[in-house]
């Protein structure tokens, strides 16, 4: 794939300190902290949820489960897209019911994703409360849905990518804003 | 990890990655029937007949709740109170059904070839559930993801598959789909039950049960199906037990860690002995239970991204 990158949004302090920063204002606003479960949507939420627990553990003391969530079965474009997305697995060995869930995933952008997974968690049980946080938000919603915690907003264009490129997998910590190739 | 097919007709058109991605697929599909509310959106507003010829009670309710659980609506079809007994033609049922604009249309019949048939003059997915002596493609895939669950590997795995061969579509679609995974497969039973010819399948061949249990990973055993023993293929129910029922005794000529399985329904005391089947060492009960989370895999890779004549 040869895409554009267009600019370098954020490195890895940057991602760091807008986690501390998150896990703080968590932490603040959910004085129950025994109440909280983090769900991160795959497959970069996951990881992200996984700092936020470890980072809440080190200021609190406190263990946060956290679960996996695949929102492919939840889809509202199921069967207009051209092949078949790969099913993962949803791994949530903790009940929701009740619970306060911060629902966790790299990039906020149209809210679809978001519908997909609320969805998803009302399936498993039935929630106290759904927190949303989202590393990026890009704007250009297309649901009435916002985050409550937000790590940098970022004004894009439609047609440009923000990939969130996280240590765990990518190897790197990073966002950047790309264009994909033949677009103008 | 695509899967391009159209129909799911049998295990011999399948090549072994899209085998694998039908198993890991069902993987992620396991976990849906352990929730509360066993019921995902994913194929919504999608229809789907269950079209069985022959008597079934776990493949036809497999196949029923792996469509529920997506939220498909399903029509189940029963032979017995249809027009099929006024006489209305095989061609003439499905195209009936076909004008009530089905998405997929799951079959079973005791010609091998009629799903295939089928596809000649329909336009929905179709599944065999079981055609003659043919191919059960989902039993062959359950049983696949069953072996997965308790073996690492299809390598070198010996797979030994006992009774009678000669009108099993579930152990053909078994061999084609080990073979395909690198298993290596011993077939044994009554010489009249099993046809040498099996050989060209890539498989060994044996009379004698307890040579063939020798250090098997593996044993399938077969019903003897008493609706299809026209001619006299054994002497009797008795010798045939003798002979080739699968007791405590000769379980223990396999490795320590074997696993029995069965495809059902069983009969008790005749290829199995009850304690047997009820051993912590089978898989019977596993095998129902995973063949929802395989069925749901399946129609979901069936039914699921565009439709190509509709958006071309």
């Amino acid at each position: 794939m040869v895409e554009k990158i267009k600019a370098r949004i954020m490195d890895y302090g940057k991602i760091k300190r807008a986690i501390q920063r998150m896990t703080t204002e968590i932490i603040e606003r959910n004085r129950n902290l025994k109440n909280l479960v983090i769900v991160g949507i795959r497959t970069r939420g996951i990881y992200l949820g996984k700092r936020i627990s470890k980072l809440i553990k080190e200021l609190e003391k406190r263990d946060i489960p956290v679960g996996v969530l695949d929102i492919t079965l939840y889809r509202d474009d199921f069967s207009e897209s051209e092949a078949q997305h790969m099913v993962k697995k949803t791994e949530i060995n903790f009940s929701v019911a009740k619970k306060d869930v911060l629902l966790v995933d790299d990039v906020l952008f149209t809210g679809r994703t978001i519908r997909a997974a609320m969805d998803s968690l009302i399936d498993l049980g039935r929630p106290k409360t759904i927190q949303l946080l989202v590393l990026i938000d890009r704007g250009h919603r297309e649901l009435p849905i916002r985050a409550d915690y937000v790590g940098k907003f970022l004004p894009t264009s439609k047609r440009e990518v923000v990939q969130v490129q996280l240590k765990e997998i990518d190897k790197i910590d990073e966002v950047l804003i790309t264009e994909p190739p033949g677009m103008k | 990890m695509a899967f391009k097919h159209k129909h799911l007709l049998g295990i011999q058109a399948l090549t072994p990655s899209e085998i694998i991605t039908v198993l890991d697929t069902a993987e992620s599909f396991y976990e849906i029937s352990t929730r509360e509310v066993k019921k995902v959106p994913i194929l919504r507003g999608k229809t789907i007949i269950n079209l069985f010829f022959e008597p079934s009670t776990r493949t036809r309710s497999s196949f029923e709740l792996a469509a529920k659980r997506l939220s498909a609506d399903i029509v189940n079809f029963n032979q017995q109170t249809s027009s099929a007994v006024k006489g209305e033609s095989l061609k003439d049922t499905i195209l009936t059904l076909e004008a009530m604009n089905p998405d997929a249309i799951i079959i079973r019949h005791s010609c091998s070839g009629v799903p295939h048939f089928t596809t000649t003059f329909c336009q929905s997915h179709i599944i065999n559930a079981g055609d003659g002596s043919h191919e059960h493609p989902t039993q062959a895939l359950l049983d696949a993801f069953t072996i997965r669950q308790e073996k690492k590997n299809f390598k070198d795995l010996k797979v030994t598959i006992v009774g009678d061969i000669l009108h099993s579509r579930v152990a053909r679609s078994n061999i084609f789909l080990l073979r395909k995974l690198g298993a290596r497969v011993v077939l044994v039973g009554p010489p009249p039950l099993l046809p040498l010819e099996m050989k060209k399948f890539g498989v060994d061949i044996g009379f004698n049960l307890d040579r063939a249990l020798e250090g098997a990973d593996v044993i399938m055993m077969l019903r003897i199906q008493m609706e299809r023993q026209q001619k006299n293929f054994f002497p009797s129910i008795r010798e045939y037990r003798n002979l080739y029922s699968l007791t405590e005794k000769r379980f223990r000529r396999a490795k320590k860690k074997a696993i029995i399985m069965h495809p059902g329904p069983i009969n008790r005391g005749v290829e199995i002995s009850a304690d047997m089947a009820d051993s912590a060492k089978s898989v019977i009960l596993k095998q129902v239970e995973n063949g929802i989370a395989v069925r749901m895999a399946v129609l979901y890779l069936l039914l699921g991204g565009k439709k190509r004549e509709a958006f071309a």
